[in-house]
């Protein structure tokens, strides 16, 4: 269904948990003060389609206006989308209600991007850690509630006995600890991290990150792993989706998109990233783009990449062209009419 | 055990006891001179309200008013002398500090109830509810203070109910600021991420409000409700002095009305009240001031 | 070593900089004994990450610190020879913005939004330069095509939110450029930016520099933006520079443990097989530096002497500095 179907090599292969089907969220643009006219759409997430395995990251990278946050907002069900479903061991997400609902969020969670702002500045760390067990009573009983908080904490490198210490006495990369802490709380299959380490100081990102893949190790835990940073992203992602204007331009494992990417907006992307080592100078191939990424209240007609692309022709902005193998270029899926190897 | 797990080297934490952010803003306010100026006499107009046998040995209530006295200078026995009727100022003073003090605290709390729940329903649902709740803010912020006081307050003055009209007037015409105060803060809470993690483990509504956003949208409310409570004080200062106060209790504003026909022939009778009430009604404003200030979370 | 008092050769120089901010919780040891220098045509980065001190010296040079609660406790800021800590307000003022230009991570909170760029831009031909308005707005216009912001002629009234992220740097980078600095310092000037823009204005950096020959202050925490652009490092850590030397030997062989630290903690594409190397623990708090080395909490090749003595700052050759009791084995590779 318009992805990569084999089993990338040196990864479990696990059924197939959340499939995401045409997802599209449009949020409407109005004017007026007195009646509110619709005037048009930011059309923010335009028909994304991925599967996530049990026990696999996907990486979702791409930049600001491509959609990434509000399909991460999505997923979580913190907005209802315009179009689609979002099927979780083969139910959609979206159709669900009541004690339903609550077995999903027992099933699919979240660690935000900001450790500033994601955790309530009057409540205890035990009290944030604890609070899945408060919402969801039938996971924990109330009595061992407390023992359970600072297991949790020991196992994301925390000191149990900091369990009454407020937020504002921790650090940055503390304070995300915490939140995966809460995250993982209730045992769920599906993680959505959401930028998890940009706030992050670099030596403590790596901490950061080798407790997520410790975690994923330990608890089977799936992952979509929505970042900006590439090289992170390539690091603990299995497979890697490159979003633009609200569309996924190319999916495939981390080496078919970091080796043998054929969407040109790949290969400019991976073009900007700064290589840390002087010797690389003058060796790579640079690409740049021109101007800023349209507004996705108005992307272009066809391709939405062709305003800015090197070898965007007359059919580019005639037709769409689909996430889908093509010919003559490596075998996973991308969404170009002339998709090639650099 | 891995590198990733264990305490991590130099935990500021570790040193510390838990402090949350109510202990920090108490640790500012403890060292803030003005925050200790205005608590001393807000406590001391409290104490004067609740106790004025201990500050006065005359009860102005019972006490006789001799017209021999009309208008006497303040000597060593009456320290603040005699008003146009005989009666001792000071100790109508001391008794009436009770009238001011209560309406504002009543009043202040009608005001908080009204406020907190119009606020939360509307900046918390928003929407439909929100524009409704919305109108009717700005209907009752449309109608001029002093005069639909005076107007509430004189429509009920006829039957002896004693300062509950006066609390009523000015508890229903007080509320629209600090509603739409508290309504801005619980439309910030709302959008913070802690919020939104809370949805996404399943919170219902009521958690939602109760523990994450009132805690956190309470705050900038309560400054605005101590310095609310200081224009209460005056507003009843006033009402009284118009004469549609609360019936036969000893006010300030009414001894204000009295002494001022005859501030020709002596100040003090005016001076002491208008005294008492100008600092009772700063210190409150003061208090809210420092409080502002310890609890400002930019400075955090 | 250079005594205090020797004459600079560099076009800006940082002295021995020790500045202390007065907080809440006790005097913050920000800078510790911080010197630098910059010629014309170069690029320095200044890398660290946060609480480092690396834009607490860019504020100095430009003197853009609150000066309670910050107090600077002695050195020297040196342009051109000239100590810039000890000439009168007026002194600075003239070098400051014309000679020593500075450009900030969020454009959108350095620039004024409720005027028009090319107001702003123009403001310090109009101010400085005594030009007409017509003739600032004239070169604002120029400007605003030498930072590649299309349409400029169009766009020189708009406000800045009416720009998007990446162009409203390149408008900062206009208002520094216009009155010809010697020297520009840029704060973290793409740490906000996209991926792709940020190589755009890397790139427009670098065009700048060669055509203007100015000197380039880079201070970032990206070591791939480093290692594309920058002749020599300086790296910084709890205040105080702990290994300086040009780009390629850094890379190649870096001569402190944090360095190197740092170096290896970057994702290579090894594959998920193997975690990434990591610094345990924490940057220090400056209220409390340990005695010793201020990284030895945290190396991994600490010995008994890094908590008792202070390491020197020790030269290495080739202009090669390391601050730690072990850089020669560091450096080596021996530990």
């Amino acid at each position: 269904m318009g992805e990569s179907s084999r089993v990338p090599a040196g990864t479990t292969a696990g059924d197939v948990i959340l499939r995401v089907e045409h997802l599209v969220k449009h949020f409407p643009l109005t004017q007026g003060v007195l009646f509110k006219q619709h005037v048009g759409d930011v059309k923010a997430v335009d028909g994304v389609s991925f599967d996530l395995r049990r026990g696999e990251t996907l990486g979702i990278v791409g930049e600001s206006g491509c959609g990434k946050s509000t399909l991460a907002r999505l997923l979580v069900r913190l907005e209802t989308p315009t179009a689609g479903r979002a099927l979780f061991e083969g139910r959609d997400i979206f159709e669900l209600d009541g004690p339903d609902l609550r077995g999903l969020r027992r099933n699919l969670q979240m660690v935000m991007q900001d450790p500033y702002t994601s955790l309530n500045p009057r409540m205890t760390v035990g009290d944030i850690v604890g609070e899945p067990f408060e919402i969801h009573p039938d996971v924990a009983p109330k009595g061992s509630r407390r023992a359970k908080v600072q297991e949790l904490l020991d196992l994301v490198g925390l000191n149990p006995e900091h369990i009454s210490r407020y937020p504002h006495q921790f650090s940055g990369g503390q304070r995300q600890r915490i939140g995966i802490a809460r995250a993982i709380a209730l045992r769920p299959q599906v993680i959505i991290c959401d930028e998890p380490v940009s706030a992050l100081d670099v030596s403590i990102q790596a901490q950061v990150i080798n407790l997520l893949e410790e975690l994923q190790a330990e608890l089977g835990l799936a992952y979509i792993f929505i970042a900006h940073d590439l090289s992170v992203v390539r690091h603990i992602s299995d497979r890697v989706a490159v979003m633009y204007l609200g569309k996924i331009v190319e999916i495939g494992t981390d080496e078919e998109i970091y080796e043998r990417a054929t969407h040109p907006y790949t290969q400019a992307l991976l073009s900007a990233v700064p290589v840390p080592d002087p010797a690389a100078r003058g060796t790579r191939t640079v690409i740049r783009l021109e101007g800023d990424v349209p507004s996705p209240a108005n992307p272009p007609s066809g391709c939405r990449f062709r305003t800015r692309c090197w070898k965007a022709q007359a059919v580019c902005a005639e037709e769409e062209p689909a996430l889908a193998l093509r010919p003559d270029a490596d075998p996973h899926p991308s969404a170009c009419h002339f998709a090639e190897q650099a | 055990m891995s590198e990733t797990r264990g305490p991590a080297a130099d935990d500021v934490a570790a040193i510390e006891a838990p402090r949350s952010l109510s202990r920090d803003a108490w640790f500012d306010l403890r060292r803030n001179p003005v925050f200790w100026i205005a608590a001393t006499l807000v406590a001391l107009m409290v104490l004067i309200a609740a106790f004025p046998w201990l500050f006065s040995a005359i009860d102005a209530r019972t006490a006789p008013c001799s017209l021999i006295d009309s208008l006497r200078a303040p000597d060593r026995d009456h320290w603040f002398g005699f008003d146009k009727q005989g009666c001792d100022v000071y100790s109508r003073v001391i008794y009436g500090a009770r009238s001011s003090v209560l309406v504002g605290v009543f009043s202040t709390l009608l005001t908080s109830v009204v406020a907190l729940v119009v606020g939360i329903l509307g900046g918390f649902y928003g929407r439909w509810i929100d524009a409704i709740l919305a109108r009717v803010t700005d209907i009752f912020l449309g109608i001029p203070p002093l005069l639909g006081a005076v107007v509430v307050a004189k429509a009920l003055s006829g039957h002896d109910l004693g300062i509950w009209p006066v609390v009523l007037a000015l508890g229903l015409l007080g509320w629209p600021s600090a509603a739409r105060v508290f309504r801005s803060s619980v439309i910030t809470a709302r959008h913070q991420d802690y919020v939104n993690a809370a949805r996404i483990l399943g919170a219902g509504h009521a958690r939602i409000m109760f523990r994450h956003i009132l805690p956190n949208a309470l705050a900038p409310m309560v400054v605005v409700l101590t310095i609310l409570l200081g224009t209460f004080i005056a507003f009843e200062a006033t009402l009284s002095f118009l004469g549609v106060g609360p019936r036969h209790t000893i006010s300030w504003g009414v001894d204000i009305a009295e002494a001022q026909r005859w501030i020709r022939e002596a100040s003090f009778p005016l001076m002491f009240p208008a005294g008492f009430l100008t600092a009772t009604v700063l210190a409150f404003i003061m208090l809210g001031d420092a409080v502002r200030e310890a609890f400002d979370p930019r400075l955090r | 070593m250079k005594s205090g008092n020797a004459a600079s050769g560099h076009l800006l120089e940082l002295r021995d900089l020790f500045v202390e901010f007065h907080t809440r919780d006790g005097v913050a040891r920000v800078l510790n004994g911080v010197s630098y220098h910059v010629d014309a045509g170069e690029t320095l980065a200044v890398l660290g990450e946060s609480g480092s001190g690396k834009s607490v010296t860019a504020q100095t040079i430009m003197g853009i610190l609150d000066m309670p609660p910050a107090v600077v406790r002695s050195g020297q800021v040196l342009y051109d020879g000239r100590d810039m800590l000890a000439m009168t307000d007026g002194e600075r003022r003239a070098i400051r913005g014309a000679e020593i230009a500075m450009v900030f991570q969020d454009a959108l909170s350095a620039l004024n939004p409720v005027f028009p760029v090319g107001w702003q831009i123009a403001e310090g031909l109009r101010i400085r330069e005594g030009r007409s308005k017509a003739e600032a707005m004239a070169m604002a216009i120029e400007l605003m095509e030498r930072v590649r912001i299309p349409a400029a002629r169009e766009r020189v009234r708009d406000y800045p939110h009416q720009f998007s992220g990446g162009m409203r740097q390149r408008v900062m980078i206009a208002m520094a450029l216009a009155l010809g600095p010697k020297v520009l310092i840029a704060d973290e000037p793409t740490t906000a930016l996209d991926v792709t823009v940020q190589a755009q204005i890397m790139d427009l950096l670098a065009e700048l520099q060669r055509d203007t020959g100015m000197a380039l202050i880079l201070i970032t925490h990206d070591l791939g933006v480093v290692a594309s652009v920058a002749d020599r490092i300086a790296v910084m850590y709890a205040g105080r520079i702990v290994e300086h030397a040009g780009v390629h030997a850094l890379y190649a062989r870096p001569a402190h443990p944090y360095t190197r630290a740092l170096i290896d903690s970057i994702p290579k594409h090894h594959g998920r097989a193997e975690a990434l190397t990591t610094i345990k623990g924490l940057p220090p708090n400056l209220t409390r530096i340990p005695p010793g080395c201020p990284f030895n909490p945290r190396c991994p090749l600490r010995q008994e002497i890094c908590s008792v003595a202070l390491p020197p700052s020790i030269d290495l050759g080739d202009g090669r500095t390391s601050a730690c009791h072990f850089a020669r084995e560091v450096l080596d590779g021996r530990i």
